[in-house]
């Protein structure tokens, strides 16, 4: 494909995470064959569903935040280039230095590029999403600096050699014993007398990252959001591990999708009503910090954003798929979800799962890379309730399904379909075929190959005993109500799960 | 072409389709729609297991001293008021990280709280100090006076300055990381005590 200068381009291969190595059905096929996943994730999504559920009750003007916040980010696509460079000038101006990463690799190099002129060999990281998308720990970790991850459940999926399966809870996929058991397996000093209670596995990332952060110079974030009118940066987080990166190393590089900015200081009374109760279902979460450039005498004297594309622009682009831009990154569509429920977090092989992450990736990479992610749904729409902003993401799915390559015989068989439809009469003599097909026994049993792609996530629907076209033809040579037919027997419903 | 011209020059040809978008609707409560309800905040504020004291300003220091083992050191703010300065304690004068994660306690003054939420701001004001006081010592206490206390975060958003560096706080360090359930005692302080003042 050839990239022209300035047109929108797509997340370049062969760096970060936005591409699994199997498709989607491959993938979920054996993660449903894990009890002991399954189990965690129905465990962890249903108390979320039940804590999150009570606190949106507890506001009663739900409903007119959501649309306030899907408006306010509709509106910030519509003029992102004036608040990008507002923001560049108000951050500037407060001390801060803004760079511009057109993709992974580019962020990459500026952000270990920057911890190299600090003379550091380790950073402390706040959790996030953009850093895990571009692969900036392997990165960092060739270039000889050491990542120290230090959120809760990234430190669990850092210390465990794993994979991040959720947006807000990366380890959701472990329950507190298998926690245990890798803090014991590789935390250096654990107490080796170690339970599986969550106190005491809190109390013991504690104790081992203490001296970490009061002795590592360089801290890498994400961001929430950053304010275009006042250049305020914001991270919203529980542990405090968020405020002990941003407060008190020298400095500070925040890595920000080029989205997340929001036009005024008032915006944030919005979303900071709209996040906490969507994603860990609370009031407010327990730390929220908010900086503007550099402060004098307080937290890190030296700042940096760095500002991602990375297939950003490719997304906004298309004017029905922008809206996936929209998302603040709750998770609550994972924690709804009945497909997620099930499958976990690593069959959607990038780092933006569930339904979100379905029509997200596949933008970013472009269809092809990620073709199998818009058909991960049951279009059950549960997500969209569940949306702070109102994402409308089962009709993003199926736009998205309209721009993957179909297969070469469901291509031809729709072809098909499309001409019989065309010519009566060879409508009528296909019908007729297809009742011969269902005597052939072929019910229950799906397509024959090469169309068995078509049937194995789907039931075949039971042919009706009658078309409607015998039945109306019949019922024209029988004018008399009474010599009415037995009504054909309704299709038995497809169901969907 | 420097990659700043690049992603804008993406990003304008991305909108070439020039979306029209309506102003945001703001049908929710505004700032200013309800007074604060005082036991509405303690009922989050213990909710979130942060522990209420009503007590009268003159009544702090003994509270504060209270809260700490016998001779426990508490620091406080260069700014803080003095009436409320526990005997012993000690000011922050630029210490380094480790004098402050050695003290049994830190006492600050607040910006802000939000009852519906249970949250307290802290906007490193004279009487609240440096970000990096409330967050090292295991105990943090916070004397707020009445007339801190808004009613929403949108009461609170118009309240502050955002060129401030500020610390939304709501209850002790917690996390939800093992199995969506919240437990109380990560990083932060694991003890959040909040002295409502009678007395304004």
């Amino acid at each position: 494909m050839s990239t022209f200068l300035g047109m929108p381009t797509t997340a370049p291969r062969g760096v970060g995470h936005l591409r699994g190595d199997r498709t989607f059905p491959e993938a979920a096929r054996d993660a449903l064959k894990n009890d002991q996943l399954r189990r965690n994730l129905r465990h962890a999504t249903t108390t979320i569903r039940g804590k999150s559920g009570k606190v949106i009750a507890e506001l009663p003007d739900w409903q007119s935040l959501r649309d306030a916040g899907s408006a306010i980010k509709a509106g910030v696509l519509a003029q992102l280039p004036e608040l990008l460079e507002q923001l560049e000038a108000r951050v500037t101006e407060a001390g801060g230095v803004v760079h511009w990463a057109a993709d992974a690799n580019e962020a990459n190099a500026i952000v270990t590029g920057l911890v190299r002129q600090t003379g550091s060999d380790r950073v402390i990281k706040v959790k996030s999403m953009a850093t895990q998308e571009i692969g900036l720990n392997e990165a960092l970790e060739a270039a000889g600096i050491t990542p120290v991850e230090t959120d809760l459940a990234e430190l669990i999926v850092q210390l465990g050699h794993d994979k991040p399966s959720h947006i807000l809870v990366p380890a959701i996929h472990r329950n507190r014993s298998e926690i245990r058991d890798i803090f014991l397996r590789a935390m250096p000093g654990v107490d080796p007398a170690l339970t599986d209670d969550p106190p005491v596995l809190a109390a013991a990332a504690r104790r081992y990252l203490r001296e970490t952060f009061l002795s590592t110079t360089v801290a890498v974030s994400g961001a929430n959001f950053a304010i275009a009118d006042t250049g305020t940066l914001g991270v919203v987080e529980s542990e405090g591990n968020g405020r002990m990166c941003l407060t008190l190393p020298d400095t500070l590089i925040t890595v920000m999708g080029i989205e997340k900015v929001l036009p005024t200081w008032r915006d944030l009374e919005v979303f900071l009503q709209l996040l906490p109760r969507s994603s860990t279902g609370e009031r407010m979460n327990p730390y929220t910090t908010m900086w503007t450039g550099v402060t004098p005498g307080d937290g890190p004297q030296k700042f940096h954003l760095v500002l991602l594309d990375n297939g950003r622009t490719a997304v906004l682009s298309d004017p029905a798929g922008r809206q996936a831009l929209h998302c603040i990154r709750c998770s609550a569509c994972l924690n709804v979800c009945p497909v997620y429920e099930r499958t976990g977090g690593h069959s959607y092989g990038s780092v933006y799962p569930g339904p979100i992450g379905a029509v997200l990736s596949p933008q970013l990479t472009g269809v092809a890379d990620n073709a199998s992610l818009p058909y991960a749904s049951s279009l059950c729409g549960a997500c969209f309730d569940a949306c702070p902003v109102k994402i409308d993401i089962p009709s993003l799915l199926v736009h998205l399904r309209n721009r993957v390559r179909h297969p070469a015989a469901e291509r031809a068989a729709m072809a098909a379909a499309a001409y019989t439809m065309d010519r009566p009469k060879l409508y009528a003599s296909a019908q007729r075929a297809a009742k011969l097909a269902r005597i052939a026994g072929r019910r229950g049993r799906g397509l024959p190959p090469p169309l068995s792609g078509w049937t194995a996530g789907r039931d075949l629907p039971e042919f009706p005993k009658q078309t409607f076209r015998d039945w109306w033809a019949e019922r024209a040579s029988h004018p008399e109500p009474a010599s009415h037919p037995e009504p054909a027997s309704h299709p038995e419903r497809a169901e969907e799960t | 072409m420097s990659s700043r011209e690049l992603i804008l020059d993406r990003v304008r040809a991305a909108l070439r389709d020039a979306p029209v978008v309506a102003e945001a609707p703001r049908d929710y409560r505004p700032a200013g729609a309800a007074p604060p309800d005082l036991d509405v905040l303690v009922d989050r504020l213990v909710d979130y297991k942060a522990e209420v004291h009503r007590v009268a300003s003159a009544e702090v220091a003994a509270t504060v001293a209270g809260l700490v083992a016998e001779g426990g050191a508490v620091l406080v703010p260069p700014g803080l008021p003095e009436m409320w300065r526990p005997e012993g304690a000690f000011a922050d004068d630029g210490l380094a990280p480790d004098r402050i994660a050695a003290a049994d306690a830190v006492l600050t003054a607040a910006a802000v709280a939000v009852a519906e939420t249970g949250t307290i701001v802290l906007d490193a004001s004279p009487d609240q100090g440096r970000r990096v006081i409330s967050l090292l010592p295991d105990v943090h206490v916070i004397v707020l006076r009445p007339d801190q206390v808004v009613a929403s975060v949108p009461d609170a958003i118009a309240r502050l300055d955002g060129r401030r560096p500020l610390t939304w706080i709501s209850g002790p360090s917690a996390t939800s990381d093992i199995e969506l359930n919240r437990v109380e005692g990560v990083h932060g302080p694991r003890h959040l005590h909040v002295l409502l003042l009678t007395d304004g």
